[in-house]
Parts: structure tokens; sequence; C-alpha cells
């Protein structure tokens, strides 16, 4: 088979698109102004960023006043847990909730906080890699500021019962945010509907550029303004404003959205025949549920290889994939979100995600299979673990 | 993640891969949890490696400083063998990013490791000769 060149990575980050880039592109050099300027090319600038957050809002199902503009994902995460809990302290309220495996922009935010005297819960998730609205609801107290749970798991792809959550949080009288990061584009979110407080979302996931993001803010929640400085974002986050970033995202969004079902129904029979392909080959699991599921995501465990090896060798064919390997987590443990579905170290370092979007092809999906069996063959030959598990008839998974 | 060329080249074209039936010496270092084994084999004759053989599990750089290992000591005397450190591994495949030391120091063992056993098969105690081989998680100490 020929080499392709897949690129098999799109949770990690995607291209521009044409699309995104041709609205982008004149505010780089002719509609350049600052927005705060009184000239027309100023308020030319305007217009298009407050144009810009009411599509964005449209997107999301909120008030344009609602939507603020940040440098992406970690910085909305950040924002939005640090300012729900400096703006519950004060009340007294000390003790947030979360789960295992959020993204580290979510965990490192709340072991920070953990330092300066607030209280954290982190739920476990189900071997499938869900939580339950139930978990939260008995895990919320009297003095909990803040439900932070992740909209869909950036490794796994699991999809979390947001407007569960939602409910129950709105009902008890607690701040929800969700980190929406892998979501968004994937499945249909309205903050009203669904009782999110605050949602984070990153435009470099759906094919706006790297460097743009924002935080949705519910109207009535009041957390401290992130930047001092200007009246950007309503004071909210002082700075010029990226204005090529925030029309990419705008229009980004825009695309990502308006046919969310066209796209589920495209890629979950493609993604299904991946897995089950994969699966083919002896002693491999997938990681995560397959029905609570992006529609672009495969998680799988290959006993007796290692990520890292693994990916190099796709690489090699044109496959661009990543994995939950220590090796490539750059530290001694594999995977946080692989261990906290019950794996073993041995197996989550085998681990290899692919993350696709609508170009994916059946070709590719041929060409992947025909690829992936012969690149485990030959890191399984010359691995002395694999060689152990063969002679003693052990069964890792 | 960096890999310098002779990295890479070492990763996707290992030397040396497999292992020897009538090995006079193997030794397997590291362990599935950390996410890297090395073995090796070796074929002693006289005072000479004459043939040498690995496999490992583990990320590019424990399978390029394994291959690379296997290179640097075939032909060579045993004390020789034993003169190789992991910064000569490193050396020879024009460095490795620092959260890729320890791989090296992997290799340097697996080599100890093998020699260790070949001692012990002949019945003499190997620790005088070829030293103490630590046990994985001190190669993370570094």
């Amino acid at each position: 088979m020929e080499t392709r060149q897949i690129y098999a990575d799109h949770a990690a980050t995607t291209a521009v698109s044409d699309e995104v880039l041709a609205a982008m592109l004149p505010y780089f050099q002719t509609n350049y102004g600052n927005p705060s300027s009184i000239y027309a090319l100023g308020r030319e600038n305007e217009r298009a960023v407050m144009d810009a957050r009411a599509r964005v809002a449209a997107c999301l199902g909120a008030q344009p006043s609602e939507i603020f503009f940040t440098a992406g994902g970690s910085e909305s995460d950040n924002w939005a847990i640090k300012g729900a809990a400096d703006a519950l302290a004060a009340k007294g309220k000390r003790h947030i909730i979360t789960t295992v495996f959020e993204h580290h922009a979510v965990l490192h935010t709340c072991e920070f906080l953990e330092k300066h005297g607030f209280e954290v819960t982190y739920l476990p998730v189900s071997p499938e890699g869900l939580v339950t609205a139930q978990q939260v609801a008995d895990a919320i107290r009297e003095d909990t500021a803040l439900v932070t749970v992740m909209y869909a798991n950036n490794e796994i792809g699991t999809i979390q019962p947001i407007a569960e959550i939602g409910q129950i949080c709105r009902e008890r009288g607690v701040w929800f945010h969700t980190d929406a990061v892998q979501a968004v584009g994937n499945v249909p979110i309205d903050v009203k509907a669904q009782n999110i407080d605050m949602l984070s979302l990153s435009g470099h996931k759906f094919h706006a550029p790297k460097g743009v993001g924002a935080l949705y803010i519910r109207k009535g929640v009041r957390i401290p303004n992130l930047i001092h400085g200007g009246g950007q974002e309503a004071g909210r986050r002082a700075g010029t404003e990226n204005v090529p970033g925030i029309i990419g995202l705008a229009r980004a969004l825009e695309i990502a959205t308006q046919d969310i079902e066209g796209k589920i129904a495209y890629l979950t029979p493609l993604r299904d025949q991946l897995i089950d392909g994969i699966l083919k080959i002896d002693q491999t699991r997938l990681n995560g549920s397959r029905e609570a599921r992006l529609c672009g995501n495969v998680n799988i465990s290959i006993v007796g290889v290692e990520g890292e090896s693994l990916l190099l060798l796709l690489d090699g064919f044109g496959i661009r994939a990543s994995s939950g390997s220590a090796c490539t987590s750059g530290s001694l443990d594999p995977s946080h979100v692989l261990l906290s579905l019950g794996l073993i170290h041995e197996v989550a370092h085998g681990s290899l995600r692919l993350s696709f979007d609508r170009d994916l092809t059946q070709e590719d999906v041929d060409y992947i299979l025909d690829t992936i069996p012969k690149v485990v063959d030959r890191l399984r030959g010359m691995s002395p673990m694999w060689e152990t598990i063969c002679k003693e008839g052990k069964r890792l998974v | 993640m960096n890999y310098s060329e002779k990295v890479m080249d070492h990763f996707m074209n290992p030397r040396n891969v497999g292992e020897i039936e009538d090995a006079s010496g193997i030794g397997e270092v590291g362990n599935a949890k950390c996410g890297d084994i090395m073995k090796m084999y070796l074929k002693i004759e006289g005072d000479t490696i004459t043939d040498v053989k690995f496999k490992t599990f583990g990320c590019g750089a424990a399978v390029a400083t394994s291959s690379m290992a296997t290179e640097l000591i075939k032909g060579r005397t045993i004390n020789e063998a034993l003169g190789l450190t992991n910064k000569a591994v490193m050396e020879a495949l024009d460095g490795l990013p620092p959260v890729k030391v320890h791989c090296s120091v992997l290799a340097e063992q697996a080599i100890k490791a093998a020699l260790t056993d070949y001692y012990q098969r002949q019945g003499i105690d190997p620790e005088p000769i070829v030293g103490k081989v630590p046990e994985c998680e001190e190669c993370h100490l570094d």
C-alpha cells in the first residue's frame, strides 16, 4: 500500500481552515486599527469584534455580553476556577469539586488553590471514563464554591453528563464550570439549557488559530477581572484585542457548529471501524466508553509495545498520532487519565490516541488498519515484555 | 521530542536485534511499570565479546541506546565493555534529550547485568569485577 499522510491528532490541534484564514486576513494589514480608536479604522474593528462576540454567543446559546475572549483554553480554565474560588471564598465557601481526569489546566489550578487553603474533592471516574451527576450531588457541601467537570475528556473522548450535572448544581446553588475544549464542534452545546455557568473553549481545536479562546461567564456569575488595564472585554480582561484571532475563532466556531449531527453521522461508523479493526490485534483494549464518546476519538492500549515507539514508527508511515505513555508525557508515569480508568502502568504505556475530523476517509481508515498491525508486530518482536507475556501465557487486558 | 538523526537512525534501523540461543550471559534491566525493559545477550569467547543481541521494550531512546551500546561492545574485550559508560553511549548518538538520559543508563546497566550473568554461570563472584548493578528505580535518580 502506498504511504499516505494522515493527520490523526485533531485533539492536539488543527490546521486553520481556508475559510477561517480568509476571514482573518483583512485584519492583519488592511483593517489593522485598534478597536479602541475613534476613527473609522478603529471603529470598524470594534464592530468586527462585537459582531464576532455575538456570533460566538449564538453558537453556544449565550448572550454576547457573556462571552469573553481569552488567549486559549488554559487561560479560560484558570480564570474561571481561580475567579470563582476568589469570589466565593469571601462568602466562606472554600470547597471545589472536580474529577481526577481533568486536563492539567484544571487539575494544576485546583492544586494551586489547595495550597491557598481551598479543599478540593477529586471525583473518581468509572472504568468507562465517566462521572455521574449523582457523584457530584453527593459531593456538594454547604461550603462548595464550584463544580468543574470537563465536557469531554481530551485523551479518551468520553462525554460527561453535563446537562445533568448542570441541573444539580443549579438546584443546589453551586456554580458550574466546564472545560469544553474538546467538546466544541463535536457535541451540541446550549449553555442555558444545560445550566452551565462558565464554559472554556479554545480556537485551535476547531480550525481557528492558536492563541485565542473564550470563556463564557453567565450573567450574574461575578468573578474578579483577569487582567487589569484598559476597558477591553468589558474591563474583565484588559489588553488590546487579538482582532484577527477573534474573527477567526468566531468564523471557525460557526463552521464547527453548523452541522454537528452530520459530522457525528459521518465519523462514528469510521471511528467504529477503526476501533473494531485495531481490537482484532491480540491483547488490546478500548479505553473509555464507546457509546458516550466523541465521534472522532479512538484510544486503545496495545499490550507489549511502548507508546512513543509506536508513534515514531507510525510517523514513518505518515500517520501522526498521540499516546499517553510516560515517555510521551515527559514524566515517569503514564497518563493520569488512563490510570484513572484503573489501567496498570504496563497497559497504559502502550496507549495510542487517534483523533479525527471530517476529512477522514475510508481510504485513510483502510491504510491505518493495514499499518498498525505491522508496526505492532515489529515492536512486539523486539519486546522482552511481550516475550515474557507470551511465555507465561499471561493476559494483561 | 527532539531526537538527533543518529538516535532516529538507530531507532528506525536498530542494529543487533534478537536473541543468542547459546548466549554466554544474558542481562535484563528495567521493568514494565517504568516503561523500559532491556534484555542483552552476549556471546563471549576467551576475553572477547564475539556477538551481542538485544531486545527492548521502551521509547525511541531506549531502543536507540540499546542498539548503539551493542555496536560499541561488539568485538571488544570484556574490560572494554565494562568501561562503557552511559555518557559514551549518549555521545555516540549525538546526545539525548535530558528526560531520556536514563535510557542510556539502562543500556550501560544491561551490559553489566549480562556480564554479571556470565561470571555467575562460571561460578565466579561477579561483584568485584562488574560491581553492583543497581535496581531500576535508581536509574531515575539522575
